[in-house]
């Protein structure tokens, strides 16, 4: 049964790239869906609920990654996590 | 399986549970729970997994009021790693699946991450390795709770894997529980593999980093002769070794055997074993072992064990109780060898940048700068004199004028304690540390105004190669073997003849059976060794006859480099101790 793929590109705009806590702020914004989140690095693919999983992305400023989201409340999640990486993390960290 | 070398440093194999110290310093009890067990264990975790979680909130609650949000978003963090459901679930299913007992799953799955972030190249995610580590303890003191046991209190075997053992650290390690241990740093001649050859552990340090890549209470087994560790070793690698630690067992039985006979060569000529120690405590075990004497009791673990400057009743005290083990042999106390690597609280100096602390105010130096601390010293030796043959031996003696300082500090000190009607010795024999290569070459000057020599082979290698005894790197240049060091004896060995005082080896040569020969064969009669090395130094010199000692160090003495002599002489060995597990 194929479910549809929500994909889209962010860039990682904290000032010292995805360290612990932006980690934690993402991990802590996926699970309040329902939806599997992933978020990709090249080859390495991250489970946006785990926050030990999204530091082995060891993405840093300026990185490019991929969003993947897919179920029910894909679209909510999507924007929110663009919210996240857009805006949030970035007031954050200055 | 997953092995590791590091370097030999105190011989035997142990096999058993590891506990792993840092990260996790107390030991899993168990690895595995029954079948039936499961749900009850997976409960047990939730429960525990939920206290941790309600200690971090504290903490973050904590740090929100008193440092601000910045900092509590650490314990947030903490907190979202603690419940991530990856880790949650394969916690849960190994328990489930494999019956791992929920502390062991918590070690290895933790780890795991932790190696991983180790692994990514990235200092800052290297560092929070820190972070899981840190959690994994909270984790495992919830699930552990009262039972858990803390170095001082093991209450089951188990080898030691640590970053680094302090020697006081080492020093208070139970040997009823503790099999043998391996460091990430360290070398040959660090104070920790020192204390592991006193206590008889098997050993291996200088390892690297290995931490991440081993959960407690994993099976591991350190060859401490060969400086490998084996970690969750497989079937047929345990049988092997097992096979080897009942070998050395009998071997060590038919040393014991050997206790009583004499040291000498088969053509009668003796050789006096000594025991080098650190602690009083291990006189008893150095005669034990037919040792005949002290010759070598390192004082400066008076003062690293001790949180105050030891008094001079501190000092008494120690060495009378060495001289209960031998109240009629030689007991020879070398003065305070405090050095950069190895100073007490309180009195950790800072070196001038630029200004190398091995070649800088160390040992004796630092004596004659700090004579209320040597006096101290002086004073104590020459009141327990008064109980047996005491005899005073000062380190790293470089030139002739220091050494006339010292003994006129010496004198001061009798002459006060003449005056105070205190009881002493007034001719206690005076000698001195040949491990100064200044010192080994003017060594006939020497011999006019001391008593007797002790080569102390450590340094003296470290200082004729300029090589740094710590550096991995420059093993290669840090060897016995070298020429430079064995003609460095020969003159140190003649110049003793022709003034007819003594001569030993205190330094780690005369402990490894390869150069025990040569030695022999270099004119020495007096080696001072490792305790429980006594009866397996003793046993090679039954084998040995004077004429063939001289031409084995005559051949060596025109070999020109370190390999040719160490190739040479591990030939010479095989054909004397053919059963030798070493």
């Amino acid at each position: 049964m194929s479910q549809m793929i929500h994909r889209r590109n962010v860039i990682v705009r904290t000032e010292h790239g995805l360290h612990l806590s932006p980690c934690s702020r993402v991990a802590q914004a996926a699970l309040k869906f329902r939806s599997q989140v992933w978020l990709t690095k090249g080859s390495v693919r991250a489970d946006a609920k785990s926050v030990l999983d999204l530091m082995t992305l060891a993405a840093g400023p300026g990185a490019e990654l991929t969003l993947e989201v897919t179920g029910d409340d894909a679209p909510e999640a999507v924007e929110a996590i663009l919210h996240l990486f857009e805006y949030d993390l970035v007031s954050a960290s200055s | 399986m997953l092995v590791k070398h590091g370097i030999a440093v105190s011989p035997g194999v142990a096999i058993g549970q590891s506990m792993v110290l840092g990260a996790e310093s107390f030991r899993i009890p168990q690895r595995f729970v029954s079948v039936s067990a499961v749900d009850a264990e997976i409960n047990r975790f939730r429960i525990s997994l939920q206290a941790v979680c309600t200690e971090i909130e504290e903490n973050e609650r904590v740090a929100r009021e008193r440092l601000g949000n910045q900092y509590a978003a650490i314990f947030t963090a903490h907190l979202m790693m603690v419940q991530d459901h990856r880790i949650v679930d394969e916690i849960e299913l190994l328990v489930r699946q494999k019956c791992f007992s929920p502390e062991f799953a918590v070690s290895r799955v933790f780890r795991q991450y932790a190696k991983k972030f180790q692994n990514l190249g990235v200092p800052y995610l290297a560092e929070r390795a820190t972070d899981i580590f840190d959690l994994e303890k909270r984790v495992l003191r919830q699930l552990l709770g009262e039972r858990r046991e803390e170095l001082r209190n093991i209450q089951a075997p188990v080898l030691i894997l640590a970053h680094n053992l302090t020697p006081s650290e080492t020093a208070s390690l139970d040997k009823a529980y503790v099999l043998g241990f391996a460091t990430e740093v360290g070398g040959t001649t660090s104070h920790t593999a020192i204390l592991a050859g006193a206590l008889e552990l098997p050993a291996v340090v200088g390892v690297g980093n290995f931490l991440s890549d081993v959960a407690g209470a994993d099976t591991v087994i350190i060859d401490g002769s060969h400086g490998a560790v084996i970690i969750d070793p497989d079937a047929e690698t345990l049988a092997r070794y097992r096979a080897v630690e009942q070998e050395h067992r009998n071997f060590s039985n038919r040393l014991e055997a050997i206790r009583t006979l004499p040291s000498v060569t088969l053509d009668g000529v003796g050789i006096s074993l000594y025991g080098n120690i650190e602690f009083p405590h291990e006189a008893a075990s150095a005669r034990q072992r037919g040792g005949e004497g002290i010759g070598l009791y390192r004082t400066e673990f008076l003062y690293l064990d001790a949180s105050a400057e030891p008094t001079e009743e501190d000092h008494y005290r120690s060495y009378c109780e060495v001289l209960k083990a031998f109240p009629d042999r030689p007991v020879v106390i070398r003065t305070l060898d405090l050095g950069a690597d190895k100073l007490p609280i309180g009195f950790r100096m800072e070196y001038p940048e630029g200004v190398n602390p091995a070649l800088s105010l160390r040992s004796i130096r630092l004596s004659l700068q700090h004579l209320d601390l040597f006096r101290t010293q002086l004073r104590a030796i020459a009141r327990a004199a008064c109980h047996g043959d005491l005899r005073i031996m000062f380190p790293l003696i470089s030139t002739l004028l220091e050494l006339r300082q010292a003994k006129m500090i010496l004198g001061d000190v009798l002459e006060d304690l003449e005056e105070q009607g205190i009881a002493y010795r007034r001719d206690i024999p005076v000698g001195m540390m040949m491990e100064v290569p200044s010192a080994a070459i003017m060594a006939e000057q020497f011999a006019r105004e001391v008593e007797f020599f002790s080569i102390g082979t450590n340094d003296l290698i470290q200082y004729t190669l300029a090589s740094d005894r710590g550096d991995p790197r420059i093993a290669n240049l840090y060897r016995a073997g070298d020429p430079a060091i064995i003609r460095l004896i020969q003159i140190v060995v003649k110049a003793g003849q022709s003034r007819g005082i003594p001569v030993s080896v205190c330094g780690q040569m005369s402990s490894d059976p390869l150069f025990v020969p040569l030695l022999v064969g270099l004119g020495l009669r007096q080696l001072s060794v490792t305790p429980h090395l006594i009866p397996e130094i003793k046993e090679l010199i039954r084998k040995l006859t004077i004429s063939k000692a001289e031409n084995l160090a005559n051949r060596v003495l025109r070999m020109e480099t370190a390999n040719d002599v160490e190739s040479f002489l591990r030939g010479e060995h095989r054909k004397l101790s053919p059963e030798s597990p070493a």
